[in-house]
């Protein structure tokens, strides 16, 4: 492909690697070699496949080119992501985290990194003068999730981003359910955008992987090496789904963003839901601050019943959604976040930071929405 | 009786790994399940099964697979052996110290001096073929022992049985890298290892296809430990790797016989050849631990390393070869040869290096499963 600037569909279709260049063939071969031949004793572009591999390669070049970051890197899951980017943090680092994060997330901060000497404080992202506040003099990092996970708390990346290049200190950003064509956090500042790239990016519910960015050549250069040292890499034919998930990313994302809204709004007035939380919402307290860091409200929204003695009957009526964690798949996902999604953290620590027992994730996929809305309706009762 | 009963030989229940597990279709060949979650029943009820980094049909296949291999409580699959030692390394604490061989791979070493070190763990590598070498080691906050065994890639030999008696006595985390024998040809944990590591990529998955990392874990406890931290860290091996690798172990009996037969007869050819200076495998009668490996190993592996009169005379050899080629890794069908101070051990200091006999002189060999006269054949219009 050449240098000219493509449009995000475009872009997401032909990557930055659309032929072979040995046979041309449309599609990169998935390349199983562990190991490369050196002729004449000279290493080529590849010697291990730990250290690259072809389709990695497209899938790393694919999200450095979505996200504008100058080199992209793609690991074995979400949270080997997570763990190998904060890998640039060392012992005796403090790290400022959301109080509502994804679970796995949560766990990782708390009961990984403290062991080796890096601390988390928790506090309430849509503060800034909490975060401010919660800078100590050893603090060098700032982990951001926005929209979210599960309450939709809307944090100001500009502003995060502008208090952190004042403190000197590296800004991470979960963009797992905005995806760099909704939202491109390294724009607005942040250091490194972070993808559960098992959720949109793949979008079939059918692979695991990570993906981080940067466009910070230094900072990339750090997390080459620790991509290498650590090796969670990403498997040449996951990295081939993966590559060929992103090239429907936007069919998706714009069919199940449309099906989220509609949903949002007839779930507010179903008499079985408390509370709704969707930044699409024309009311959603965070919407203003959204939509001036993001072009879409996303395809994922929590709800609230009214009676805790519904969530077993609706998770047993339901047909058609998967009944389960994760998200961003074709398929419409509901999850219990108390037991699946976020169970990892305690339950007295879920009740103050308002996930109820009462609280569902739904995940919309492409079906089509009367489908999805007729089934929900009969499972409410 | 299940095909994988004890009462049957380790090749046997290899081959049986999976077959009719598939209770629905009585498969064979056991299925990938590509699936990411997994559809609950309801509320507060599951299959078994809720999300694929905490777990995935095939790759409990595997894993089961492994720690019956290995002879352990619990199997782990990694997407790396680098990712496997890294979430084994996460078990420890700042301020925590470890000895490890000093003749191990330049991965590791890497791993622990330049990443786990800033996490404040810190490290000692001395000869782990020496004992005493490694009691004088051992400081209060001594938590583990991590070697090699044969090293790598000088193939020293430590004295398994004898290290898991230090560290029992220290309580010490003993841990075994197995990747050079695989437990076909030797089984740590039941000489008193509590921990096995493998680069799965090399002989387990054996066909230079598959990138992967293994665990397994004696005790049940220790296990549950690492199992939390494979699913907080979630570097997992994906399930068409899984499958792939279980697949590799129906035959890891045969590949590593053939291996063996193979390299003690290119170890003996080079010995006799005039432009090697040494040659290094545990299968000769003057390798100093080739009556150690005879006790604890009932093979010496596939790998060897030997020495050319310069390095002009290796870097020949590597230009000249034919049928082996040049590149990293090895434990696979096909043979490979590597320049180790250039390559796979890089990342140790030169002068570590040239201290421990790692100079641009030596080559290593990861010899493969073609007919070994093809191989000498090779060897010979290389070295000429």
């Amino acid at each position: 492909m050449s240098k000219k600037t493509y449009r995000p569909a475009t872009l997401l279709v032909h990557q930055g690697r659309d032929r072979d260049p040995a046979t041309g063939a449309a599609n990169i071969p998935v390349y199983l070699a562990s190991t490369y031949h050196h002729p004449g004793g000279k290493s080529g572009d590849h010697d291990y496949v730990r250290s690259g591999n072809p389709s990695r390669d497209q899938v790393e070049e694919a999200i450095a080119l979505l996200e504008g970051g100058v080199r992209g890197f793609a690991y074995a899951s979400g949270m080997a992501a997570i763990g190998s980017a904060l890998s640039l943090l060392k012992s005796g680092d403090h790290l400022i985290a959301p109080e509502d994060l994804y679970g796995g997330s949560w766990r990782y901060l708390s009961q990984v990194l403290p062991q080796l000497g890096i601390s988390a404080t928790f506090v309430d992202q849509t503060d800034l003068a909490a975060i401010a506040a919660a800078i100590r003099p050893e603090t060098t990092a700032i982990f951001i999730e926005t929209p979210s996970n599960p309450l939709f708390k809307i944090v100001d990346l500009r502003g995060v981003a502008a208090l952190a290049k004042e403190r000197g200190l590296l800004t991470f950003l979960d963009n797992t359910f905005m995806t760099p064509l909704l939202q491109r956090p390294l724009d607005l500042g942040i250091d490194v955008a972070i993808h559960s790239a098992t959720k949109f990016l793949g979008g079939h519910s059918d692979l695991l992987a990570g993906l981080v960015t940067t466009a910070d050549p230094a900072l990339a250069k750090r997390l080459k090496f620790f991509q290498n040292a650590f090796g969670a890499v990403l498997s040449p034919f996951d990295s081939f789904l993966l590559a060929r998930g992103i090239k429907t990313l936007k069919l998706r994302l714009d069919a199940a963003q449309t099906s989220a809204g509609l949903l949002a709004t007839r779930l507010r007035s179903h008499p079985a839901v408390a509370r709704v939380y969707y930044p699409g919402l024309p009311d959603f307290p965070g919407r203003t601050l959204h939509f001036s860091q993001a072009s879409g409200a996303g395809a994922v929204l929590s709800f609230e019943l009214k009676e805790q003695s519904k969530i077993a009957p609706l998770l047993q009526q339901v047909q058609l959604p998967i009944i389960a964690p994760s998200l961003g798949g074709v398929e419409t996902i509901l999850t219990h976040c108390w037991s699946m999604s976020h169970a990892a953290i305690p339950a007295e620590t879920k009740l103050s930071l308002g996930i109820r027992e009462t609280l569902l994730r739904i995940s919309v996929g492409i079906e089509d929405p009367e489908d999805i809305w007729e089934d929900l309706v009969a499972g409410l009762g | 009786m299940s095909q994988t009963a004890p009462q049957y030989a380790l090749a046997t229940r290899l081959v049986q790994l999976g077959v009719g597990r598939d209770a629905q279709t009585g498969a064979i060949s056991f299925p990938i399940y590509p699936s990411a979650t997994y559809r609950h029943p309801g509320v507060g009820e599951s299959t078994g099964y809720d999300y694929t980094r905490s777990g995935n049909p095939t790759r409990q296949l595997l894993e089961e697979g492994l720690a019956l291999l290995e002879g352990g409580s619990r199997g782990l699959a990694f997407a790396s052996g680098m990712a496997a030692l890294t979430t084994l390394f996460l078990h420890f604490a700042s301020g925590d110290h470890i000895i490890l061989s000093e003749d191990l791979y330049g991965g590791t070493y890497r791993l622990a001096d330049q990443i786990f070190a800033k996490l404040g763990l810190s490290a000692t590598y001395v000869d782990t073929s020496q004992t005493e070498a490694v009691a004088a080691a051992i400081t209060p906050q001594t938590r583990a022992l991590l070697i090699e065994t044969p090293g790598n890639p000088l193939l020293g030999v430590a004295d398994i049985a004898a290290l898991a008696a230090l560290c029992r006595s220290h309580n010490l985390l003993f841990i075994v890298d197995n990747t050079f024998l695989t437990p076909i040809l030797q089984r740590p944990l039941a000489l008193g290892a509590d921990v096995v590591v493998h680069s799965a990529t090399k002989y387990l998955g054996g066909h230079n296809d598959l990138c992967s990392g293994v665990l397994v874990a004696k005790d049940a406890a220790l296990g549950e430990r690492l199992y939390f931290l494979q699913n907080a860290t979630g570097a997992i091996l994906p399930p068409q790797d899984c499958w792939l690798l279980v697949r590799s172990l129906k035959t890891l009996s045969l590949r590593m016989e053939r291996h063996c037969a193979n390299a003690l007869i290119v170890a003996r050819w080079l010995k006799n050849h005039p432009r090697v200076t040494a040659v290094y495998y545990p299968g000769l009668e003057d390798h100093p631990g080739h009556e150690l490996s005879k006790r604890q190993s009932s093979g010496f592996g596939g790998m060897l390393s030997f020495r050319v009169g310069s390095p002009e005379l290796a870097r020949q050899v590597l230009k000249k070869l034919r049928l082996i080629s040049f590149a990293e890794s090895l434990g696979g069908v096909e043979s490979l040869m590597t320049l180790p101070a250039v390559q796979t051990h890089a990342d140790i200091p030169k002068a570590e290096r040239e201290r421990l006999g790692i100079c641009e002189s030596l080559l290593r060999f990861s010899v493969g499963i073609e007919q070994v006269e093809d191989l000498l054949a090779d060897l010979d219009q290389a070295l000429s």
